[in-house]
Order: structure tokens, then C-alpha cells, then sequence
């Protein structure tokens, strides 16, 4: 099994008030950037850099990263940056970057050799993920929607081909030319780096992922619909003509582990306080139905169980789906509303967050594996108003006790994960850190 | 037509005239539509990937789809049409004049974007709930209401969310404007009325000036209290423009 670390990296600033329990509504298109303290956004890009580092010594195999752009609840805009700063100083963990947007690079083959050079600067570590994007990412790099399929596809075709086929050859696709492919770099990983798409709602997604034999990471869903939709990828892979495994399934949940029960209960509670992704169940932002409805970005019948309702809202159980929200919150000292309160207690129950000792947790984690029956799995952490004390308590905590357990515990599932049993032919996978660890 | 399906909805007798519709499409044949259809044959398409009319994959800016309507006039055999244009349709027209003068004999552009406005921007559909952008086509919310009830109608709704699809295909960027119009509108000798409302929250009062300023034979008509969507608040007030314009002889060509 591959065990990583996520978090969104909020951008968390009390002045801005976009932050803690007085937090003003994140709503897409109604904040502006005015409020952006460079000295903080310092400040927090180092803070998650050094944890991602801390989780690497506390032994997780993987940190994984994602993008958003022009919003506060993810810092990810340039993921790659990132990414390449962990590839030198880190040693050993897999960078899984889930994802970056293809649909809106214009020059998809610069991204071609962003991530060629970092899986070379990292040895080999780099696990590539694309996405889609939600309507935001669509709107803030101005990419047109209707043809976000189509440029997903495309892209994804022409990076697989420079990294697989020597140059120099041209590219004369739908969306994308280029008279003279022929990047100065190769992966360090051949044929090509891992990839791995992370999803939330896409059918289409579901089936092409299956069809190329990658690994699907599902984001967070409740634990039911993303049952369903594990399964549309097996039912996919078994008219592909192939059995799909826990190799092909990933998924990110939302655990954190404290010293005692109430410093976890309390401690868990800020997941839906600061500025988290405002998609999440009980967080305090607003979607904007404009940006999920951009005409012709999801074909709507297409849907996952997870976003059968209408969007990924409502799939993690947000309430406020649908309502145009205020953004300009008149009351921004108010106190935490009630809602999110009880939504918390509630969440607990669920499995949409979970929180304890170490003792209490891994019982809770087990549900989980054997529910989805996942070979990879990410434990968002340190998110919307956790501290970097809160993170760092936190990860100490799964590398001395639960990272362990989970490992017994994947061994006795057997739930191999796609280093152990790659999910394009089934054969162990001779990654670099793996001849490494057989020295 | 290049393979493609048009729907059209037809009335009336007269001198032959193509209407082009908004981009939120044909939404049936309205009280304009009446009032045209008395001195007018007229023929309303859904433009190409709208309404009904299949969509042209290929298509990837507003003069495609002008490209693709001169072909429908030569199709139907429809020489030197009078060529109405509402809102983005007149985007579209006013690229057809610039392709082909001799199959466009009067222009009417009514409430066009189209040219980069110098002074404000032309109101984004795309980042407004869709109701709400057609609601700001009217001058105010009282007769917006008036238009279209307290509730619109779902089905309204429906087909303005399936025509948004193909206007972010064409004119997602730049927005509503081609920054060749300007430089090729100069040769257009077609005679052309502006028909603005003096209330359009939508177009900026620069457009107009600026198409009145381009095209050697245009004239601007302002509806003092219209909004936007001039043809609807005013119908019969934009047809008896629109007869007197293509009634008008033709100017003499001052050619140089």
C-alpha cells in the first residue's frame, strides 16, 4: 500500500478574515487578492514545505499536492514550484502532484518538461496526476469549458508522447500544434513517470482513467457513492479485458490524530474552520453556482454517483448547493454558525472526518480500507484552521503508531498498492527508491 | 448545408429578410417577429449550434458562423437580403457585410456588440447566473418581470443554458468582440442602421459610437428608455425602423 500526506494548503491569515472562527465566506468571484499578505503567503509556503518534509522522516511513502487558482483555500496555483523544491529536499517520498489542470495550458508541452525535470531532479519520485479542473480554474486562466474534455485528452496525448517517443515529431491536434516536439529532458522514470487521476464527479473521467489502466483517486466522497464508482472502474476494466485491483484505487480521506481524545475532537473541529475548500461538508464557503454551471464544462449525464445530485457539493454532503450565497458577509465577526457545529458531530459519524488517538483512529481507518478496498491511500491533514503545531502533533503521531498498524493491516487486506503491483501490467514496479531500499 | 442541419422559422411577405437571433437563441416568434413579418418575408435560422440547428464542431469564432449564413443566403437563393442582426447576431451580420457587401444590401445591427469597447465592457453572461444576465437585458427589473413573470419558465431556461454552450465555443474569448472588425468595417458601403437602447446595461454606449463611426453609411437610432433587448421592449417602435431603412434608396456611392 502507498500511504501519503495531503493537505490543501489554506491560506490562512486572521487579517484578512478569511480565517478561524470570525472568517468571512469564501465565495468564488466576490474576494479579491487586495486582501493578500505576501509576508504570510511566505510564511505558510514554508510552514507546508517543512512538513511535508517532517512527513517524509515520520515515514508516510508519499506528500501529495493539488492545484486551485484564485482562491484562498488552496495555496497549490503553481504546484510545480512546489513539487520541484520537494524533489531536492526530500529523499524518499513519492511526490504525487494530483493534479495539475491540463485543460488550461495553452502549451501543454512546457508542462511536458516541468514535470520531466522534476521527476529528475527527485530521482524518479514523481507521480503525476491530471485533472479537469472545476469552473474556477476555467475562468481564472480563461480556458473555454466546452472544450475541456477535448484539451484534457489531447494534452494528456501529447505529454505521454514526448515523454515515450523519441523527437523530434510534430503535433498537428485539434487544439494544440507544434511544429517540433523535441524536449531537452526525458523522465527519469521510463517509460514515463506514475500517473494517477484524482476525481470527484466525471464518469467520462472514471471510464478513460480505467480504459489507460491509471489508478483513479477519489477526493474526499462519502464512502458509499465512491464505492459506486470504484466499481464503474472495475466494471470498465473487466470489458478492457482486465481485473482491476486495489492498485487501481486511491483515495484521500480526511483523518488527524492527537494526543487525547478531546485535544482530537477539538483540534479536528478547525477542518471546517479557516479557510477550507469551500466543495467540503460544513465549510464555511459558498460555491458559486455560476462557476459549477459554465456552459458546456460537464456533460451532465455523465455524473458519478458522488455527483449525481449536480456537483461535487453536494456529493461531500454541502448544504449550501445551490444558493447564490452572500459574498459580501456583512457580519464577518460573527460567531461559528451553528450549522457547521452540528455538521462536525455529524461528519464523525459518517467517515467524513476522522479524528482521535491513535487507538481510536486506526479502528476507523480500517473501516475504510475494507469498505473501498483502496492500494493507495492520502490522510488529509493540517487543513483549514490547524496550526503548524496542530499538523506537526499530528503526523508525529501516524508515524510512531498509525502509519504501522496501516501497514499490518494493508498486508492482511491484501491491499498492494501500484509500487507493489503496477497498475498497467500487473508486474512489481522497479522504481529507483525501491532498488534503494533492497541495498 | 456544409453538412449541417439549419431550422428556420419563416412568416410574412415582402422584401426577403434574414434575422439573426441573440445568443440566447430563438425562443419562438415573437410580437418583432409580427411586426416585421407585414412588410417582410422573413426568415428566422437558429444560427448554426443553436436551437435546433446542428452544432459545426469546427466552428471556433462568431465568423464561422458568418461564413456559414452567406452560404445559407446563396443556398436560398436570397440576393442582397435585408440582414438583421440582434445583439451577437448583428456581431455576426456586421461580419458578413465585411465578407460579402453585394449579398447584404441593408444591415441593421439592434443592441450589437462586436468592437472592443474604448470606454466600459460589454456585461460577461458567463460569470452571472444566465437568468439573471437576461434579466439586465431589460431597462429595469420591473419590466424584465413584465417580459418574462415572476418565474421563468424552466423550459426558457433550458434552452438558454443549451445555446450558452455553443456561444463560449465561438466567443468564450476574446468576448464578444473580433479586433479585425474595425480595420475592415471602413470598406462596408452597405447602408446600416444602429438601433441601441439609450437604458443597455449590457453594451456600452461606445459600441455604438464606435460601429457609427466605422461604417461610412451607418446611422445610430437611440431608444432613449429601451435596455438591451430594444426589439423586445419596443417592437414595433425597431420594425418601423427597420421597414424605413430597407425601403431606403440606395445611397449614392461616394467611392474614391
Amino acid at each position: 500500500m502507498l500511504i501519503g500526506h495531503f493537505t490543501e494548503r489554506p491560506y490562512q491569515d486572521p487579517n484578512s478574515q478569511y480565517f478561524g472562527a470570525t472568517g468571512r465566506n469564501i465565495q468564488d468571484l466576490s474576494i479579491s487578492n487586495a486582501d493578500y499578505d505576501p509576508k504570510i503567503g511566505s510564511a505558510l509556503y514554508n510552514r507546508y514545505l517543512d512538513e511535508r518534509v517532517y512527513a517524509e522522516e515520520m515515514g508516510f511513502d508519499a506528500v501529495m499536492l493539488n492545484e486551485h487558482h484564485s482562491t484562498p483555500f488552496c495555496m497549490g496555483g503553481v504546484v510545480n514550484v512546489e513539487a520541484s523544491i520537494l524533489a531536492r529536499i526530500t529523499d524518499k517520498v513519492k511526490i504525487v502532484i494530483n493534479g495539475n489542470v491540463l485543460p488550461i495550458w495553452d502549451d501543454p508541452l512546457w508542462l511536458a518538461e516541468e514535470l520531466a525535470t522534476i521527476d529528475m531532479i527527485s530521482e524518479g519520485r514523481l507521480v503525476t496526476g491530471w485533472v479537469r479542473g472545476t469552473g474556477r480554474e476555467s475562468v481564472a486562466h480563461n480556458a473555454q469549458p466546452p472544450f475541456n474534455w477535448a484539451r484534457f485528452q489531447e494534452a494528456h496525448d501529447l505529454i505521454l508522447k514526448a515523454w515515450t517517443t523519441p523527437g523530434p515529431f510534430r503535433w498537428e491536434g485539434d487544439h494544440y500544434q507544434y511544429r517540433y516536439v523535441n524536449p531537452w529532458m526525458r523522465p527519469y522514470q521510463q517509460p514515463h513517470p506514475m500517473i494517477m487521476i484524482p476525481g470527484v464527479l466525471s464518469r467520462n473521467t472514471v471510464e478513460w482513467a480505467a480504459k489507460h489502466r491509471y489508478p483513479y483517486v477519489m477526493l474526499a466522497t462519502r464512502l458509499e457513492p465512491t464505492k459506486q464508482s470504484f466499481d464503474y472502474y472495475r466494471e470498465v476494466a473487466t470489458s478492457e479485458g482486465y481485473e482491476a485491483g486495489s492498485e487501481h484505487i486511491g483515495y484521500l480521506f480526511k483523518v488527524h490524530v492527537d494526543e487525547t481524545e478531546e485535544l482530537a475532537y477539538e483540534t479536528g473541529k478547525k477542518f471546517l474552520e479557516g479557510p477550507g475548500n469551500i466543495f467540503l461538508e460544513g465549510s464555511r464557503g459558498v460555491v458559486s453556482p455560476v462557476l459549477q454551471n459554465l456552459p458546456g464544462l460537464t456533460d451532465r449525464n455523465n455524473l458519478l454517483p458522488t455527483g449525481q445530485v449536480g456537483i461535487a457539493a453536494a456529493s461531500r454532503g454541502h448544504s449550501d448547493l445551490g444558493k447564490s450565497g452572500d459574498g459580501a458577509d456583512p457580519a464577518p465577526s460573527g460567531p461559528p454558525r451553528p450549522a457547521a457545529q452540528a455538521g462536525y458531530d455529524e461528519q464523525l459519524e459518517n467517515y467524513t472526518i476522522i479524528t482521535g488517538t491513535p487507538k481510536t483512529v486506526i479502528p476507523k481507518i480500517r473501516h475504510v480500507l475494507e469498505t473501498l478496498r483502496p492500494g493507495s491511500i492520502f490522510f488529509w491533514d493540517g487543513d483549514g484552521a490547524m496550526t503548524h503545531e496542530d499538523s506537526m502533533r499530528s503526523l508525529r503521531l501516524f508515524g510512531s503508531d498509525v502509519i504501522p498498524a496501516v501497514r499490518e493491516m494493508a498486508d492482511e487486506l491484501d491491499l498492494p498498492g501500484p509500487y507493489e503491483k503496477s497498475p498497467a501490467d500487473a508486474r512489481p514496479v522497479d522504481t529507483p527508491a525501491a532498488v534503494e531500499a533492497s541495498d | 448545408m456544409a453538412g449541417l442541419r439549419i431550422r428556420s422559422m419563416r412568416g410574412g411577405s415582402g422584401v426577403p429578410l434574414l434575422l439573426l437571433h441573440r445568443s440566447t437563441g430563438n425562443t419562438g416568434w415573437s410580437e418583432f417577429h409580427e411586426c416585421l413579418s407585414t412588410n417582410f418575408e422573413v426568415d428566422v435560422p437558429d444560427l448554426p449550434g443553436y436551437g435546433q440547428s446542428t452544432l459545426p464542431e469546427w466552428a471556433r469564432e462568431p465568423r464561422d458562423l458568418a461564413i456559414l449564413m452567406l452560404q445559407y443566403l446563396r443556398k436560398r437563393d436570397l440576393r442582397a437580403a435585408s440582414v438583421v442582426g440582434l445583439g451577437f447576431g448583428g456581431f455576426i451580420a456586421a461580419h458578413m457585410a465585411t465578407m460579402d457587401a453585394e449579398s447584404v444590401g441593408r444591415l441593421v445591427l439592434v443592441g450589437s456588440p462586436g468592437l472592443r469597447p474604448e470606454e466600459g465592457e460589454i456585461m460577461d453572461q458567463m460569470l452571472i447566473e444566465h437568468a439573471a444576465y437576461v434579466k439586465a437585458g431589460f431597462r429595469d427589473e420591473e419590466t424584465a418581470t413584465r417580459h418574462l413573470g415572476e418565474e421563468i419558465d424552466p423550459n426558457l431556461l433550458a434552452l438558454w443554458q443549451f445555446n450558452r454552450v455553443m456561444t463560449a465555443r465561438i466567443a468564450w474569448k476574446p468576448y464578444m468582440f473580433d479586433p479585425r472588425l474595425p480595420a475592415l468595417l471602413p470598406e462596408v458601403r452597405t447602408p446600416t442602421l444602429l438601433v441601441y437602447g439609450g437604458a443597455d446595461r449590457v453594451i456600452p454606449p461606445a459600441i455604438p459610437a464606435r460601429y457609427a463611426s466605422t461604417l461610412p453609411n451607418a446611422r445610430l437610432e437611440l431608444i432613449p428608455e429601451a435596455g438591451h433587448l430594444v426589439e423586445v421592449e419596443e417592437p414595433e417602435v425597431v420594425a418601423g425602423l427597420v421597414h424605413a431603412h430597407a425601403l431606403q434608396s440606395q445611397p449614392t456611392s461616394t467611392r474614391t
